[in-house]
């Protein structure tokens, strides 16, 4: 007999949460919730790792964490570990010697440096296929929302947590509520997964899902590859939201078969059964709807110090008398009323755990294929993992790069987050592919344009804030 | 930890909305592997001039901020990345409070986990506060209220366990290895 909770429509969200409650909620105690996979990363770990040592505790299930390194990691070529003491800053460099030193001492297996697996924590997990539907994936960093584009619950959460999780593979978790967002309609070319995602962040704001799970559903959204899905899920957390979802379907499971931690043989099809079942019910309930229509949306831009303060690229920049708001161009330099296009660029960044993978990387080749980088720009690109590398290079999309006159780098966050030493020099704007465009995100006194690969590249090209679609062969 | 119950104290404003963790402790000081000495960067880009002197124009570093415990900041307060060295640096700099009208969850978690009190108040309150620098107020775990030295009095809403936690000086591990048996079980049963 089924019980009747298993006959109420229940959403994708609310069956991994279902699938994972140890002990229930009451009103005096959040749920116990069990965790499929812990992603770690040398940044917001040592003092987790400090704290199971302090209490004479184990790692409980070394099995189910996969740790790399990537936030502080140098993206010039290094021949052995050694050269990570020459080309890094003192603190970097012991944080990495710290990660490896607390695998070691737990039982952990690093996808350190030549390992040929290591990179943006929220690029390798999928490619390795450890990120799989249905799982619950946590990790000491935002963007864990990431994989949530394989309909895994998967979220951020601080080095307190990572030691709960390390301690007991669980979390204190009170049940957030669910908020739907379809995408209708289908967006025309040059307009890519980035651009869906700056939108949406436009429309329902920088705190509009706090609290809440988003699912990204409808037309634009099934009509994506997985790492295009990758990238919508991965700036949930830019809109507040605690994670973002995408219900799998067959694009997800061909992007799964065959990698090294996804199931095999019997094992796949069992999984597959059950992977088949997760999609919300027809009739589940969210807290709140949205919808959008993105048939005649444009290239995005970031114009302003949060990923909310966005505009189509040929739009002139909105204007508003609030004091952040004013705070925020005078930052930027840029003037509303006007659109950013033909606005000087100093560098471009493609990379990080938004743009960072193989597709982007192609998407950025196509328009730099046969063009020459503009004098005044500095071009990095940056592939998200050794696997994207090999991949990339594979294609000869580094030529392509290299010809054009962009840097082509060794893999990890780099200027996403600089703290590896590349940065954008004080007050020089960037067209940058990563998900945060705060005050001084990409260094002190940088100033910071989000957009999608191609519309970097083309500012990559023509010097300038430029519409990707003019170069579109 | 310390039990906190109430935090009397007058307050520091910083009006602006959405201040991300990159303000709060700016990248450049994740790499440090402890949770020691972050409240001396806190705010690090506003606070101090490039050539590392304070601004005196920062709220922080204004003479009436000094030792003071609660901070006012606009709505949707810690928003951006999941990094503890924020609260750490909130806490270290002396910060027992923060009140907003709205905070990120992942910081208001971290928060709570650290002795720091994310305290929601209605707009009204909200505004209020902003518009009243160096007001001395009141944060009560007990009763759940900030008290305002007009005697206006507003609840606020925390999380049950998290208040149990923060009143009685408790980290929240303690209770999740106290459910061994109920995650062995689970695990016997459970296929990821
Ligand atoms: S690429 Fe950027 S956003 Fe992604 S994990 Fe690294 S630092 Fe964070």
């Amino acid at each position: 007999m089924p019980l009747e909770r298993d006959m109420q429509p229940r959403s994708l969200f609310e069956k991994v949460w279902d699938a994972h409650v140890v002990r229930p909620e009451t009103d005096d105690t959040p749920a116990v919730l069990y965790i499929d996979l812990h992603l770690v990363h040398e940044v917001t770990s040592p003092q987790a790792f400090d704290m199971l040592r302090a209490r004479g505790l184990r790692v409980r299930r070394p099995d189910l964490t996969l740790a790399t390194m990537d936030h502080s990691t140098p993206t010039v070529p290094i021949k052995s570990l050694k050269d990570i003491e020459v080309v890094s800053e003192p603190a970097a460099a012991k944080q990495i010697r710290q990660l490896e030193a607390n695998c070691k001492e737990f039982g952990i297996e690093l996808r350190g440096f030549f390992s040929g697996q290591r990179g943006v924590v929220h690029v390798i997990g999928p490619e390795l296929g450890a990120t799989q539907p249905g799982k619950t994936i946590v990790c000491g960093d935002s963007h864990t929302s990431t994989h949530g584009a394989f309909g895994a619950l998967a979220f951020g959460i601080g080095t307190t947590e990572v030691g709960h999780v390390l301690a007991t593979q669980c979390l204190l978790q009170r049940k957030p509520k669910t908020l739907a967002i379809e995408l209708a309609g289908r967006p025309g070319p040059g307009v890519t997964a980035k651009d869906l995602i700056l939108r949406i962040i436009g429309t329902i704001g920088v705190a509009g899902g706090t609290g809440h799970v988003i699912e990204y559903r409808g037309e634009a959204i099934s009509a994506l590859s997985m790492e295009q899905r990758m990238t919508v899920c991965n700036m949930s957390i830019e809109a507040g939201a605690r994670a973002g979802m995408i219900a799998p379907d067959d694009v997800t499971y061909e992007y799964m078969a065959g990698r090294p931690l996804a199931p095999k043989g019997k094992d796949w099809d069992a999984a597959l059964e059950r992977w088949r079942k997760l999609p919300s019910d027809p009739g589940a309930r969210f807290d709140r709807e949205v919808r959008i229509d993105v048939s005649r949306l444009a290239p995005m831009v970031t114009f302003g110090t949060n990923p909310g303060m966005v505009v189509e690229i040929d739009q002139p920049v909105p204007e508003s008398g609030d004091i952040a708001f004013k705070k925020a161009l005078d930052y930027m330099r840029v003037e509303a009323g006007k659109p950013l296009l033909g606005t000087p660029v100093d560098v471009v960044f493609i990379g990080s755990c938004t743009n960072g993978r193989l597709g982007d990387i192609r998407d950025a080749a196509r328009i730099l294929k046969g063009r020459k980088v503009a004098d005044n720009v500095r071009l990095l690109v940056v592939p998200g993992s050794d696997q994207t590398k090999r991949e990339a290079e594979a294609e000869g999309l580094d030529e392509i790069i290299r010809a054009a006159g962009g840097e082509w780098r060794e893999p990890g966050c780099s200027m996403c987050i600089g703290m590896n030493g590349d940065i954008v020099p004080p007050g020089k704007l960037a067209v940058s592919t990563s998900n945060r465009n705060f005050e001084g995100r990409q260094g002190p006194g940088a100033r910071t344009i989000l957009a999608s690969p191609i519309t970097a590249a083309a500012a990559a090209v023509k010097g300038v804030v430029a519409d990707p679609r003019e170069l579109l062969g | 930890m310390e039990p906190i119950r109430t935090i009397r104290s007058k307050t520091v404003v910083l009006p602006f909305d959405d201040i991300d963790t990159d303000q709060i402790i700016p990248a450049r000081f994740l790499t440090t592997t402890t949770k020691d000495g972050l409240g001396q960067h806190l705010f690090s880009n506003w606070r101090y001039a490039d050539d590392g002197t304070p601004r005196p124009d920062f709220a922080l570093n204004r003479p009436e901020a000094k030792g003071a415990t609660i901070l006012v900041a606009g709505r949707n307060f810690g928003c951006g990345s999941s990094r503890e060295h924020a609260p750490w640096a909130l806490v270290d700099y002396g910060f027992r409070a923060v009140i907003s009208s709205e905070f990120a969850d992942i910081f208001r978690n971290n928060a709570l986990k650290n002795g720091l009190v994310p305290v929601t108040v209605d707009d009204e309150t909200h505004r209020w506060l902003l518009e009243h620098e160096g007001a001395e107020v009141t944060v009560d775990l007990e009763s759940t209220t900030v008290e305002l030295p007009t005697g206006r009095r507003v609840q606020f809403p925390i999380e049950r366990f998290s208040r149990y936690c923060l009143m009685n000086g408790l980290d929240q591990l303690g209770f999740l290895l106290e459910q061994e048996d109920a995650i062995a079980e689970y695990e016997r049963r459970h296929v990821a």
